[in-house]
């Protein structure tokens, strides 16, 4: 078995009046990749941003419960959310690199928001994070220019890349393949196969065979509900719930 | 081909508006031409008597027919210098706060109050100068600035009708235009962008730095131009407060004058050809002015976009 990485305990989010999120349990094993899984609109995203505190900077949601990373709740008054999202890194649906920011810039601006700023020590993380990406040999010549010139699977890696830089302990991805070509789409996947040695990955997709190709567990969210979490094997070949056996079977 | 074919083949091929708008472009680039055109030609009695000592001299005396610009010029300048630099700063943070920091429903008040003081007429904003900042500035800020009247910019005695004066009242005024643009230009800042630096652990005011201030760069500079211009051409307002004084003082708690305020006091009056050619000089000289702001902002924009 795996030691548990986050834990949510009785998690319910609101926004404004609506429950977006009800009551989830939730056991994240550490280095393996977890798959969220669910239909456009069930609360995935909100799920993850929940778990990083980024819900936060936004008007109007609130939330109940506990998120337990190590077993501390993220949600304690005396924890600092940027603290949070400093160890909890996160990739974004859309590619967002900073596109007024070098491919440099995009890589070391966590770092220097921490007060890292020997140039030595951020070539060197540079360097390293753009290799894991395997983004390094693509661009090791031009990390001066912009970041918005990379391609769009390019900039998605840049961004893991960029999360990467802060050495984080969690990497958050949300639908990070879902405006990607097909072979831009199977080098993340692949990629995320090499992080998980380091890092707990969680990945919210509603691609599928995506979620049976790479995870190692699988929850499936249904309007706010936690319908079924476990192995992603059990998930896929013996699905407890109706639900969830319709879903993974494509007939949802 | 009869007449009347050819009528009717150019009655199908008019373009209403593309012809208008034709004809509206070359009637503003004539309009503007003339307009050059004319105020050179009309300035022309006060150079051919003058020369150069027209704009570097300090004597503005229509008594005895001497024209120097310079009171004027300095006037303008350290008005709308000090005025746009207090501008920048104001509006950075009305508009930081409006974006980032003031719940909803405070942030479109405060939208909607910096719209409002746009559109307040100038005479009405001279009414408040003459009323509240004249005697503020006599009363209040020369006691308050005492300890730094050893520095010549704040020196001497003073009546309230000041260059202080007029930068307060042309600092309120422009104020609101820049940080309209400034907040439109940090509203259109994408959220993901923002989200991806609060998600690298970012606070409010470093994702500001990182993000939303880069970003909204080039319309924020398009504000600040627009808000400097309206700081050199402002008359009604400045002609109440900066006390309509010929003069070149260093001390801000001076009166003085601008390039604007005098135009608008004395054109009426003006009797002799010489004076009416030295008003329009003066007119002259400012429109050359915030045409090369414009240029200049063309050009840093320019920059801007390029890196
Ligand atoms: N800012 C918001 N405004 C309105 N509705 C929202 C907002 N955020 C989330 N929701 C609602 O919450 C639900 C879950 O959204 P989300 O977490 O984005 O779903 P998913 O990522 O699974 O597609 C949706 O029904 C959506 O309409
Ligand atoms: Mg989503």
């Amino acid at each position: 078995m795996f030691g548990i990485k986050i834990e949510t305990k009785d998690l319910s989010v609101w926004y404004k009046d609506k429950q977006i999120l009800k009551e989830i349990f939730l056991s994240i094993p550490e280095k393996q990749i977890t798959a969220i899984m669910g239909p456009s609109g069930c609360g995935k995203t909100t799920l993850l941003k929940a778990l990083n505190r980024l819900l936060d900077i936004h008007e109007g949601y609130k939330v109940s419960g506990e998120v337990l990373l190590d077993g501390n709740n993220v949600y304690d008054p005396k924890v600092n959310p940027m603290e949070i999202r400093a160890r909890i890194g996160m990739v974004f649906q859309k590619p967002s690199p900073f596109p007024h920011l070098s491919i440099y810039d995009n890589v070391v601006v966590g770092l220097k928001l921490r007060g890292i700023t020997d140039k030595k020590y951020l070539d060197d993380v540079v360097k390293e994070v753009l290799n894991k990406v395997g983004l390094w040999d693509e661009v090791k010549d031009r990390l001066e220019s912009s970041a918005a010139k990379l391609s769009g699977g390019q900039q998605q890696r840049l961004c893991i890349a960029r999360a990467l830089a802060l050495n984080p302990e969690v990497l958050l991805l949300d639908e990070p393949t879902s405006a990607l070509d097909p072979i831009s789409a199977a080098k993340i996947e692949s990629l995320l196969l090499d992080l998980k040695k380091e890092y707990t990955i969680i990945i919210v997709t509603h691609n599928i065979q995506q979620a049976a190709r790479i995870s190692d567990y699988a929850a499936f969210l249904y309007m706010g509900q936690l319908i079924e979490f476990g192995k992603t094997q059990e998930i896929f070949t013996n699905p407890k719930n109706e639900l969830t056996e319709k879903y993974v079977e494509g007939r949802m | 081909m009869s007449i009347l074919t050819k009528v009717r083949k150019w009655f199908l091929r008019f373009d209403p508006l593309g012809s208008i708008s034709a004809f509206s472009g070359v009637f503003l680039v004539v309009l503007i031409a003339v307009f050059i055109a004319a105020l050179l030609y009309h300035s022309a009695p006060v150079f051919e008597k003058f020369g150069l000592n027209f704009i570097t001299g300090g004597t503005w005396n229509p008594m005895k027919d001497i024209y120097g610009a310079l009171p004027f010029i300095w006037g303008t300048f350290i008005t709308s210098a000090i005025a746009i630099v207090l501008a920048v700063v104001l509006s950075y943070g009305a508009a930081y706060f409006i974006v980032e920091i003031a719940p909803l429903k405070l942030r479109e008040f405060l939208s909607s109050i910096v719209e409002l003081i746009v559109a307040i007429p100038s005479v009405i904003i001279g009414l408040w100068g003459m009323f509240y900042v004249v005697p503020f500035v006599r009363d209040t800020l020369k006691s308050i600035l005492s300890p730094l009247s050893s520095i010549p910019l704040f020196g001497g005695t003073t009546s309230g009708y000041s260059y202080m004066a007029a930068i307060i009242v042309l600092t309120f005024m422009i104020t609101p235009i820049s940080t309209s643009f400034i907040k439109n230009a940090m509203e259109s800042v994408p959220i993901e962008l923002k989200e991806a630096a609060y998600a690298l652990g970012a606070t409010k005011y470093e994702v500001f730095r990182i993000v939303s201030r880069p970003l909204a760069r080039r319309s924020a500079l398009a504000g600040v131009v627009l808000a400097y211009g309206r700081a050199i051409g402002e008359t009604m307002a400045v002609v109440m407060v900066i006390g309509n004084s010929p003069t070149i003082s260093i001390s801000l708690f001076n009166p003085g004058y601008t390039l604007a305020a005098v135009i608008a006091n004395e054109f009426l009056e003006a009797t002799t050809t010489l004076h009416v050619s030295a008003l329009i000089a003066l007119g002259a000289i400012l429109l050359a002015w915030s045409l090369i702001v414009n240029i200049l902002a063309a050009f840093v924009l320019r920059l801007v976009r390029a890196q």
